[in-house]
């Protein structure tokens, strides 16, 4: 019989690590990677707390104090054209350019995820007729398409969201299929075929756990492009409506500002920027974590 | 005594990976006189490859390399990067595996050789092309003014190998290196390709270092045969020596489990374990776990070299030849029940044959 | 058919002693009769020439019981479609499959069935397994889906780990990314066997093996044979270790069989000069005795449109105007030793066959 000990080398000595527990490990070691996760964390936290951080009331403003520079008394960021706190304009603004930059990315995930696997799994006519209909959208630049749809819809934030995720869902429908098609052809794929097992479990089971990873890299990355686009929506008057505090929203109105107090008009750009980059470093961080070389 | 066309001494080469530092060759010797082959057999993680490429300098700037290494009287080590772009493609040429390494999919493949040609040479376009056209006659390559303006992609596997070879001739080097050429071709263009290299080592008298891990190549074109394992020369010697009478115990594991005279119904001699992790090398002898003539003096420290006969050393405390008789013998069959870890008895040796004097 | 050995009369009745045995001794385990696959490019809307791979092209052989038919050929010539098509991962376009005497597929023998009773274990052995699963869970994956529960199937996964050598207290929560490729391959025989068929197919399964590991495979595979009582399908380039595993030897060229019967016979005295080419291209272990001179010329052809008549004759040494016009039949040449050349057939009309 066959008692052959092959354990005389390579023995794994310490408990072995799932995917994700290794992931996480690569990522901790990533100093940029981190960076900017910390810096998305304070932001998120900021947003998260405001009614307990900011200092003032983001509605109130004062006619007298309009635009004040930075450090002036009682307004640590200065004050914008109707005399309101920037610094607590710029915490509550988070919230809602947060919201409408991740929200239209989770329900975008969801949505071109099951479109894009769907159709890769099953290949031939069914993948070439989705994949074509997905294609008609990306004839749209992703901006003009945002304003359009917007335009259509309406303003206000639920409709922004929507039209987001509709500029959205193409995108990672077709990352989803591309990579799903790959996995589908590996050879385990054919085995657990030749198990026996039906299409619904194989893509539980085998597809599901390898393609959601990359799919989920992709995501992150589209996020920073949501918040700058979900700003721009609300810059054209299509977003979020004043009085809210948003970041697109708050460029627009101090637009004007630029010529007084320049520094203060540049803040919630600042912020835009700030927060996008993070999210991409982050993305990026987490790709090269994902990619296990054996 | 001349001295030899690629004189190697104590080369080590290291990797940063991580946090760890992977030796990936660990005092490597080798002497290779112009005019003759020189085998380098081994397995996945053996440094074969890596000892092949470092003599070009092909290793990332990241990569450390010790020792001394010596091609055409030049110390390679110490070239600044003009004279090396002068070195490589005009003393040493490489052949790579896949032939697609060395072609770029986009130019005809008349034309990439007519640029290394004239980049060496300084001749105009048309002496280039003209020398591809003689070089691709050379390798025998069938309606060769047809071939000169092919894609690679037009090509098949042996034909584009035989190409690549044409790319390394092209500026005439004293020294061939080959890694593993033929292993990704069938067996019936594997058996072309080798009598080619054979006919051109031959014909221009090139030194030729030529890395396998399949010991019937090995034994094709080489005059003599090194044997590594976990970044070490195990043994060296010339080729009918290595092949009838091997020392070393990983060079007659390997020869006995290829299973050429094994009865059927009988059972492979295999080595047992795996090859080393070469980020985790044992202290003494790299072979040693899977060893079958094992003592504690092998663990302690790496073996030095015990000449057999001049010419012939292995690395290994208890070398001893053993004649392995390769041709159909009913006296092969043994079981691998004795090969087994813990229940091998020190001085178990393996069944060998020992000829009827 | 092959003549059956004493020493295989035991086995194969032992085999049909087996309580998923349904044609009985003299029944092979797998017949195939007209295999054909084309793969093509269907002609676009303003038609266009057709470019067709003729991948498997018309092929029949039979697997005893308890034997193993090696198959070896080079790139090209099918037999890794041949698998596929088997196993049915591929479709045939035209042709029958019987296993055990019932068609695959039919009424009597649903896919599932046949699923659960052939298997496959492929080359690379780092993309057969899911880099997400740990072993254990790759090896219960097949019982599962056929209704085990969980706990019985890592049972039945760590009770196989054992059995091919790995022990399962140390390996069974290992991911591939974690053992070495040995390691690996058994991790895949143990996956085919989780479902306890009778057929295995080994595409390529230990080419990818460092020799010294190849060894420990192959004793491996052998010792299970006689264990479980399977039959072997043993896919390789390498002849030599086709000649220690097989019974029976498969030589396939370009879509179709070149010649097929006992191993001695054909490894020791090929009929059909691809096998002999073959054979003298394997590179020579004798140092004082090279190869002189290449057994053939050129690359082995594109399976799009091959050479009329027989496939082989562009390449072929002892070729005669009668082969580019016509395909030769596989004749026997005795004890079920069937080549596929004019020359094999007395009758066929070849010049040198006068000249004897």
């Amino acid at each position: 019989m066959a008692a052959i000990a092959d354990a005389l080398t390579r023995v794994p000595v310490k408990a072995s690590r799932g995917y994700w527990t290794g992931v996480v490990a690569r990522l901790a070691r990533d100093p940029t990677a981190m960076v900017a996760l910390t810096i998305i964390l304070v932001i998120v936290a900021a947003a998260i707390l405001a009614p307990l951080i900011a200092p003032a009331d983001p509605y109130k403003g004062s006619m007298i104090r309009r635009l004040r520079p930075i450090g002036f008394p009682g307004y640590p960021l200065g004050s914008d054209e109707l005399g309101r706190d920037m610094l607590t304009r710029l915490i509550y603004g988070g919230r809602l350019s947060l919201f409408i930059g991740v929200a239209p990315v989770i329900c975008a995930f969801v949505i071109g995820s099951s479109v894009g696997i769907f159709a890769g799994y099953l290949g031939g006519r069914i993948n070439t007729l989705l994949m074509r209909i997905i294609d008609v959208f990306f004839a749209f630049p992703s901006v003009l398409l945002a304003i359009a749809l917007s335009g259509a819809l309406g303003a206000g934030i639920f409709n922004s969201i929507v039209s987001l995720t509709i500029v959205f869902v193409p995108q990672i429908a077709r990352v989803a299929e591309s990579v799903t098609t790959q996995i589908r052809s590996r050879d385990y794929v054919e085995a657990a075929r030749i198990s026996g097992a039906g299409p619904v479990t194989i893509v539980r089971v085998h597809v599901l756990g390898n393609v959601l990873g990359p799919i989920f890299v992709y995501a992150t990355g589209l996020i920073s492009v949501s918040m700058i686009l979900a700003s721009g929506l609300s810059f054209l008057g299509l977003g979020v409506k004043p009085p809210d505090p948003e970041w697109g929203l708050m460029l627009n109105t101090l637009r004007t500002a630029i010529y007084t107090q320049p520094l203060v008009a540049a803040l919630p750009g600042v912020m835009i920027f700030l927060t996008s980059i993070s999210f991409n470093l982050f993305s990026d961080g987490l790709r090269s974590a994902m990619e296990v070389k054996q | 005594m001349s001295a030899p066309m690629v004189d190697v001494q104590r080369l080590t080469v290291d990797f940063a990976v991580g946090a760890k530092t992977i030796r990936a060759a660990a005092g490597v010797d080798i002497e290779v006189e112009k005019g003759e082959t020189l085998a380098l057999l081994g397995e996945s993680g053996s440094g074969k490859s890596v000892t092949l490429r470092a003599l070009m300098r092909l290793h990332p700037k990241s990569a450390r390399i010790g020792g001394a290494i010596r091609i055409d009287g030049r110390d390679v080590l110490k070239m600044t990067a003009a004279e090396l772009s002068r070195y490589r493609g005009g003393i040493v040429s490489m052949v790579f595996q896949d032939p697609g390494l060395a072609f770029d999919p986009v130019y005809r493949v008349g034309d990439q050789i007519a640029e290394a040609v004239v980049r060496h040479t300084g001749v105009s376009f048309r002496a280039a092309r003209a020398r591809a056209l003689e070089l691709f006659e050379r390798v025998r390559i069938p309606s060769p003014e047809r071939r000169l303006d092919n894609y690679p992609h037009e090509m098949s596997g042996g034909m584009r190998q035989r190409a690549m070879i044409a790319l390394a001739l092209a500026c005439r080097p004293k020294v061939l290196l080959a890694d593993e050429p033929t292993t990704a071709l069938d067996a019936t263009v594997q058996i072309q390709v080798l009598l080619l290299l054979r006919e051109l080592q031959r014909e221009l008298g090139l030194a030729v270092i030529f890395v396998t891990h399949d010991i019937g190549v090995a034994v094709e074109v080489a005059d003599r045969i090194a044997v590594m394992y976990g970044g070490r020369i195990v043994e060296l010697g010339p080729c009918a020596k290595i092949i009838r009478a091997p020392a070393h115990p990983y060079t007659q594991g390997l020869l006995m489990s290829r299973g050429d005279g094994t009865a059927k119904g009988g059972r492979l001699v295999a080595i047992p374990g795996s090859p080393p992790d070469l980020a985790n090398l044992p202290p003494g002898c790299a072979f040693a776990p899977r060893c079958s003539r094992v003592i504690e003096e092998c663990r302690k420290k790496v073996p030095a070299a015990v000449i057999i006969e001049p010419g012939h050393v292995a690395c290994c405390v208890r070398a001893q030849p053993a004649e392995v008789f390769l041709q159909r013998s009913e006296t092969f069959s043994c079981r691998t029940a004795g090969l087994i870890g813990a229940d091998v008895r020190p001085d178990w040796r393996p069944h060998t044959t020992r000829r009827p004097s | 058919m092959s003549m059956i050995r004493e020493s295989d009369r035991s086995r194969i009745a032992t085999l049909a002693a087996d309580p998923q045995d349904r044609g009985g001794p003299g029944t092979s385990l797998l017949s195939v009769r007209g295999l054909i696959k084309h793969f093509g490019r269907t002609a676009g809307l303003f038609s266009q020439r057709r470019s067709v791979v003729r991948a498997v092209d018309g092929i029949d052989f039979e697997v005893a019981k308890g034997e193993t038919l090696g198959i070896v050929g080079e790139s090209g010539c099918g037999k890794s479609t041949t698998a596929r098509l088997i196993m049915q991962i591929i479709v045939p376009d035209a042709g029958d499959i019987l296993f055990d005497g019932e068609e695959v597929g039919s009424h009597a023998l649903s896919l599932g069935e046949f699923r659960q009773q052939a298997q496959m274990v492929f080359q690379d052995s780092y993309s057969s397994l899911n880099p997400r699963l740990t072993v254990e869970d790759t090896i219960a994956f097949g019982p599962r889906v056929h209704g085990l529960s969980r706990r019985t199937a890592i049972a039945r996964a760590h009770d196989l780990l054992h059995r091919v050598g790995l022990e399962p207290s140390r390996f069974a929560g290992c991911y591939p990314h974690e053992i070495s490729g040995g390691q690996r391959q058994r991790v895949n025989i143990a996956r085919s066997l989780a479902l306890e068929p009778r057929l295995l197919i080994l595409d390529e399964a230990v080419s990818a093996l460092d020799k010294s590991v190849e060894a420990q495979v192959l004793n491996l595979l052998l010792d299970l044979k006689e264990e479980f009582g399977l039959t072997f399908i043993f896919i390789s380039h390498d002849l030599n270790v086709v000649r220690f595993m097989s019974d029976r030897v498969m030589v396939m060229y370009l879509g179709k069989v070149a010649e097929v019967g006992p191993a001695e016979s054909i490894l020791a005295l090929p009929r059909h000069p691809y096998t002999q080419a073959l054979l003298a291209s394997m590179p020579s272990m004798d140092p004082d005795n090279r190869t002189q001179e290449a057994p053939v010329s050129g690359d082995p052809p594109n399976p799009i449109n091959p050479p009329s008549g027989c496939r082989f004759h562009p390449r072929c040494k002892v070729v005669a105007t009668l082969c580019a016009h016509s395909e030769p039949a596989p004749h026997d040449v005795g004890a079920g030793h069937l080549a596929a050349c004019h020359l094999a057939n007395p009758e066929s009309g070849h010049p040198r066959l006068a000249a004897a």
